[in-house]
């Protein structure tokens, strides 16, 4: 018994040749089906190119539009030629003209030898099929599709749900269960004669010319009735893309398709010249193989259509710029927005950047200029300090930053004499983390030496920018995780806050008892708010800020720090 | 959008159109070919002017990727650019005298020249200072692409300009006929763009690298655009609106996704930067031809010569198009 195989042609004829020759001087008889629509010079260079090859035949040429019935008919004539002209054919290899045979004919032909009563045919109940585009599966079963999806898209889809408005639904002929699967078959002669000659056939028949894409559903439900052993499974290795478009091999993929575990590929790029060197070689490809993988295949498309689908978070490029609603809120990893402890601390900086373990920029939204860690005027990437730069696209500047320093935990202070433009977004970002202490402004307002007579203008334009800020973060479509005290909460207890936000910043950062920032000295301050509220303005956001006396002094917290942990 | 700015875009097409047209006698034919190009041929458009010290390399490049046939035209060269190309079996070329500016800075002609001869064709249409990476260029020739966008129905790939630069003044290095520009110009920015969203063409709008960090820092609005779309299955009622980083109708735009997922795209690596660019920046400035009353080109020499290196810390040195999807500046999309 040998091996038939019927190709499916179309297009690249040229190697449709190449292909049916190379079956043919393996001692497999070839019927092609060539579309009606190839124009007939080309489909007599092809017979004129064929003609010393006896075995190779030709079909009646049907025009297969896709998605259509004239597939399945084209199929079926191209296979009772193959029957009929070829009585020592045992099983009936269904390939395209863009199939490439990756591995020798020989395996092949030794494969099915020892399964003789084995149908190849990917065959699985509508239930269980997760590849079908479009969100129709049953339905390609229960509805009519008489226009064209390809050229009559708006009838297509209107007809569709026009019929599931009306719950239209077809019966599914008796005694049959619609299955799916890949259109390249390999059956034995028994079952593809039994199926051809089936006694219900014109009734399945005009069914299956009213089911969508009836290629993928007609063998593989008929095959169910009369075969007796079917392994559910494609000899050919074929992917398709999330658009139901078949991924197409290179060149470059010659090492991949070596460990595939199928004997025929497709579809193969009509001008990948090595693949066809290599694969077409009379005994084969005689490198060496190594051991199938077609894990790396599947994952290798896999990875392809996750990254057309889903992108690479956090990256807005040329080709990828999500709404908000798809990501457009958020950036490529988790940062820190500090907000009045560079204020409070003199080596707040050095000491966040040891204890998390990120990387710690100053004011990066200063108005002067952007303050890079290490004060660089040139940053990853090559972001520059420019506050013009930077205020002309604020977020594009954020983005960039979070995106260049991927896998390093950034950090930034931030404070009401920042530009605040970018506020909404830090807010809306799931990945930023703001810890903010409220009223720290006034601190180096105090420290300054200058009167509060003089600041009050400054502080109290300070504190109603601040106070927006906080209103924002209070609102509830903030997404960003957010940690606030008010000063006078915070200098009762520094300790606390600042291990929270270790915690918060970096989980598994190596817990360092008693190295703490140094606090600057508050004794005063108390009394400078009261001369502020003396001046007529009312200091709210710093809390209940205790006045001098009754401060305790900065060096006992530190000595004792309360650590809960 | 209203109806009647939708139609205002309309009016602005075929106003683009008619400019071409009618402009098409300012192309004089030196050697035009085009008549014996294959069926399906990938084609390239570009202006020159004196650029024959560019153009074999250029040539050459773009031979290797597939381009069938190189369609240019010859803006009033002087150094034996015109000859060089009529010599060329793949070239045909035209020559126009008319001012650059007045022709929209060559878009006239390229647009006369893509309606003539682009009609359902892939054309490329670039610079000869730009080079085109897109994924798999190493391995796959410009028609592995076209072929894979013709399935799935694109008609447009874009490509953002990647400035490239020495280390060092540009000077140093002088630039060899036939030399691969980037064995000088090796290093590029690699996350310093701005994106913004241009709502009545619908484009991404991308501005940044290197000239908008030295030159542009001030005064970041000017900075020169660096989205582009240079390749494009060309219909003839297409138009090319601003040089080629946008087009009408508009929806030939949408060259990026907005639910979250990536498009295929490619850079088009720029080779500005070598030493011809200061003779080149002034002559420029002479004719006053170029964009923004050659803003550009004067806020180059007068950034140049404080500033001439463009070369920082944090430059990247250019390897291949992995690196560039890797740094997020392209993407492979789901071409694999």
């Amino acid at each position: 018994m040998t091996l038939g195989v019927v190709l499916m042609c179309h297009t690249a004829l040229d190697r449709a040749a190449q292909v049916a020759r190379h079956w043919a001087m393996h001692g497999c008889p070839v019927v092609i089906h060539l579309d009606r629509r190839v124009p007939e010079a080309e489909e007599s260079a092809l017979v004129t190119a064929l003609a010393d090859q006896p075995d190779i035949r030709f079909s009646r040429r049907t025009a297969c539009e896709w998605g259509t019935f004239a597939l399945v008919q084209a199929t079926i004539d191209a296979c009772e030629k193959m029957l009929a002209e070829f009585p020592q054919v045992g099983h009936v290899f269904l390939a395209s003209g863009s199939c490439l045979p990756i591995r020798p004919v020989g395996a092949l032909q030794e494969h099915l030898a020892q399964n003789p009563d084995t149908d190849f045919i990917e065959s699985v109940t509508t239930a269980d099929v997760g590849w079908t585009v479009g969100g129709l599966s049953t339905e390609r079963f229960t509805l009519r599709f008489p226009f064209s999806w390809r050229r009559q898209r708006r009838l297509f889809d209107g007809y569709v749900a026009l019929q599931r408005l009306l719950r239209f639904r077809r019966r599914i002929p008796e005694g049959l269960t619609p299955h799916l699967g890949s259109q390249w078959w390999c059956l034995t002669r028994r079952s593809l004669q039994a199926i051809l000659t089936h006694p219900q056939r014109p009734r399945y028949d005009r069914y299956f010319k009213r089911v969508w894409i009836p290629d993928e559903s007609y063998f593989q439900s008929l095959v169910r009735q009369v075969s007796t052993r079917i392994e559910s499974r494609s000899l050919t290795l074929s992917k398709f893309d999330y658009m139901g478009r078949p991924h197409v091999f290179y060149d470059d993929h010659l090492h991949l398709l070596r460990q595939a575990d199928a004997f025929v590929a497709r579809k193969i790029w009509p001008q990948a010249d090595l693949l066809y060197q290599t694969f077409l070689t009379p005994d084969g490809d005689r490198a060496p193989r190594p051991d199938p993988n077609p894990g790396k295949i599947n994952r290798l498309f896999a990875k392809a259509v996750e990254r057309r689908l889903k992108g690479r978070p956090g990256l807005f490029m040329q080709s990828r710029f999500p709404s908000r609603g798809r990501g457009g809120n958020r950036l490529a990893g988790p940062y820190g927005v500090m907000h009045g402890f560079a204020e409070l601390f003199g080596d707040f900086q050095p000491w966040l950047a040891r204890a998390v373990d990120a990387r710690v920029h100053g004011r990066l939204f200063a108005e002067d200029r952007v303050h890079f860690a290490g004060d660089e005027p040139v940053f990853k990437g090559g972001l520059s300090d420019s506050a013009a730069l930077r205020d002309y696209n604020p977020r594009s500047f954020l983005a960039s930053l979070i995106w260049n320093t991927r896998g390093e935990t950034q950090c930034f202070q931030f404070g009401p004499e920042d530009d605040q433009t970018i506020l909404p977004f830090l807010t809306g970002d799931p990945n930023a983390t703001i810890f903010v202490i409220t009223g720290a402004f006034a601190v180096p307002l105090w420290r300054s030496g200058k009167s509060a007579a003089d600041v009050r203008p400054w502080a109290a334009r300070l504190q109603k920018i601040e106070a927006d800020f906080l209103e924002l973060l209070g609102k509830p479509d903030t997404k960003a995780r957010v940690r606030i005290w008010s000063l006078a909460e915070f200098v009762e207890n520094p300790a606390e806050p600042l291990q929270q936000l270790v915690d918060d910043l970096n989980p598994r950062a190596p817990h360092r008892d008693g190295d703490l920032p140094e606090l600057v000295n508050l004794v005063g301050f108390g009394s400078f708010l009261q001369e502020l509220r003396n001046q007529g303005m009312q200091p709210v956001l710093m809390g209940d800020f205790p006045s001098d006396d009754q401060l305790a002094q900065p060096e006992q917290a530190f000595s004792r720090p309360q650590i809960v942990r | 959008m209203g109806l009647i700015s939708l139609y205002g875009l309309r009016v602005r097409r075929k106003y683009l159109l008619a400019r071409a047209f009618r402009r098409r006698r300012q192309l004089q034919p030196v050697n035009d070919r085009t008549a014996t190009l294959p069926s399906q041929p990938i084609l390239l458009f570009s202006t020159v002017r004196n650029e024959r010290v560019r153009l074999p390399y250029f040539l050459t490049y773009y031979r290797r990727l597939g381009i069938d046939h190189f369609l240019i035209v010859d803006n009033g060269s002087d150094d034996g650019t015109r000859e060089y190309l009529a010599e060329q079996p793949d070239v045909s070329v035209w020559t126009a005298t008319a001012g650059y500016k007045q022709s929209r800075f060559g878009m006239d002609w390229m647009m006369h020249l893509l309606r003539r001869h682009g009609h359902g064709r892939w054309c490329l249409t670039v610079d000869v200072d730009e080079f085109l990476v897109y994924p798999f260029c190493e391995a796959r020739p410009l028609r592995a692409l076209t072929d894979w966008l013709d399935s799935g129905d694109t008609r447009t790939f874009s490509a953002m300009m990647l400035d490239m630069y020495p280390k060092g003044a540009m000077h140093e290095h002088p630039y060899r006929e036939g030399q691969n520009p980037f064995e000088i110009a090796q290093y590029f920015d690699s996350g310093n763009y701005m994106i913004s969203r241009n709502p009545v063409y619908r484009n991404l709008w991308i501005q940044g690298g290197p000239r908008a960090r030295l030159f542009f820092a001030d005064r970041p609005k000017k900075a020169p655009a660096m989205n582009k779309t240079p390749l494009v299955k060309w219909d003839r009622s297409y138009a090319y609106v601003s040089s080629t980083h946008m087009m009408l109708p508009r929806r030939l735009n949408l060259t990026y996704d907005d639910q979250g997922g990536e498009r295929p795209s490619g850079c088009l690596l720029h080779a500005k930067f070598l030493d011809t660019f200061a003779t080149k920046a002034q002559e420029e400035l002479s004719r006053g031809q170029h964009y923004a009353e050659s803003h550009e080109y004067r806020a180059y020499r007068e950034g140049i010569s404080r500033e001439r290196d463009l070369w920082c810390n944090w430059s990247e040195k250019y390897v291949n198009w992995r690196q560039l999807e890797v740094l997020g500046l392209m993407s492979k999309g789901n071409w694999a």
